[in-house]
């Protein structure tokens, strides 16, 4: 309980033996009263294990299925368990529990808060195409929202009960698609979407991707996602 | 005369495995009414190839044949599209179904407690 509210905390994980425990401690360490749910993406190491010792709930998906699926295996869990709040955070140390109680302060006059870079705290950058994207994502989508959104792929978010209930029903799979694709949709229905800066942490274990083809490919798919997500009523 | 041979072969050679398939119950009803209007079109065509030089004159194609071909083309093309969205669909199926395995296990697992 947060606020008088049941809040289920989402990780979804593909494999990330070597982080998960440490998240999902810190995570009942930092935020007591909530409970922790590891949807473990068809992982081939040892993530179901590790994070269940660490004290988790785990799902356990037979094949992986992309960040979306997990998800969306999450709002179901969320949806049928009853609570009032699903907070979403990555596996890999990058999100810093202790600006859940923010984002979930934020859910008073918003359906979803995003957890956000580039909004003055913490010092994270990025360049070149990685970059361009981001700009033309948080243009279009903070003119959509009314509010300005700096960082809407972030997967640092907080929902309440109306999108736990519209999430468990639908939730893109596709990369970006759970991102984008959904503060357009939630915004289309006419739900609010604002955020909350954060600062990110480097990864527990593990390296983000960087090669410039990657990233050019990533503008692409990311305009892409943007045009269809615009397209669809 | 020679081509009519050829034709008359492709076209028994495509209707067998279709007939063979629907006796074997081994096509869903609404492939097997597709192939069957694909089999009867198919048929009559490869015994008398010439049978379409009429249409295609009316539509400006050279000949009955090359109208064939055309058709034949696009109509692949739309059996593939029609394909990839079927496979999206047992995609989204499979996913749900993965989605019910993992929340049914999970329940399980909460259940009983490892010791």
């Amino acid at each position: 309980m947060i606020n008088n509210r049941r809040v289920l905390i989402i990780v979804p994980a593909w494999n990330e033996a070597g982080s998960i425990g440490d998240v999902v401690r810190e995570i009942r360490g930092e935020l007591p009263g909530t409970h922790v749910l590891v949807v473990d993406d068809g992982s081939a190491d040892d993530t179901a294990r590790v994070a269940r010792e660490a004290g988790a709930t785990v799902a356990q998906l037979p094949y992986n299925l992309g960040v979306g699926g997990a998800m969306r295996l999450g709002y179901r869990y969320a949806k049928d368990a009853g609570y009032d709040v699903a907070v979403q955070i990555d596996a890999d140390g990058q999100h810093d529990p202790r600006y859940v109680p923010k984002l979930i302060d934020g859910l008073q006059d918003a359906s979803l808060v995003i957890g956000a870079r580039f909004a003055g705290e913490g010092e994270y950058q990025v360049r070149g195409p990685r970059h361009w994207s981001m700009v033309m994502l948080s243009f279009v989508l903070s003119r959509m929202a009314r509010c300005k959104l700096t960082d809407t792929t972030s997967g640092f978010r907080a929902c309440d009960r109306a999108l736990i209930e519209l999430f468990a029903a639908w939730y893109p799979v596709e990369y970006l698609g759970d991102t984008v694709e959904t503060v357009v949709r939630v915004l289309r229905l006419g739900y609010r979407v604002s955020q909350v800066p954060v600062a990110m942490r480097p990864r527990f274990a593990g390296v983000p991707s960087k090669s410039p083809a990657k990233a050019v490919l990533y503008l692409g798919r990311a305009f892409f996602t943007l045009l269809l997500a615009l397209s669809r009523r | 005369m020679r081509l009519t041979v050829l034709t008359a072969v492709t076209a028994l050679v495509v209707i067998v495995p279709i007939l063979e398939l629907l006796r074997r119950r081994q096509l869903r009803e609404k492939y097997a009414v597709l192939w069957i209007c694909v089999g009867l079109v198919v048929l009559p065509l490869g015994f008398f190839p010439r049978l379409l030089d009429s249409l295609s004159g009316l539509t400006g194609v050279a000949s009955g044949v090359s109208l064939v071909l055309f058709l034949g083309v696009v109509f692949l093309l739309l059996v593939c599209i029609h394909l990839s969205w079927e496979t999206s669909r047992l995609e989204e199926k499979t996913r749900t179904l993965a989605e019910e395995i993992a929340l049914i296990r999970a329940e399980l697992s909460e259940r009983e407690p490892a010791e």
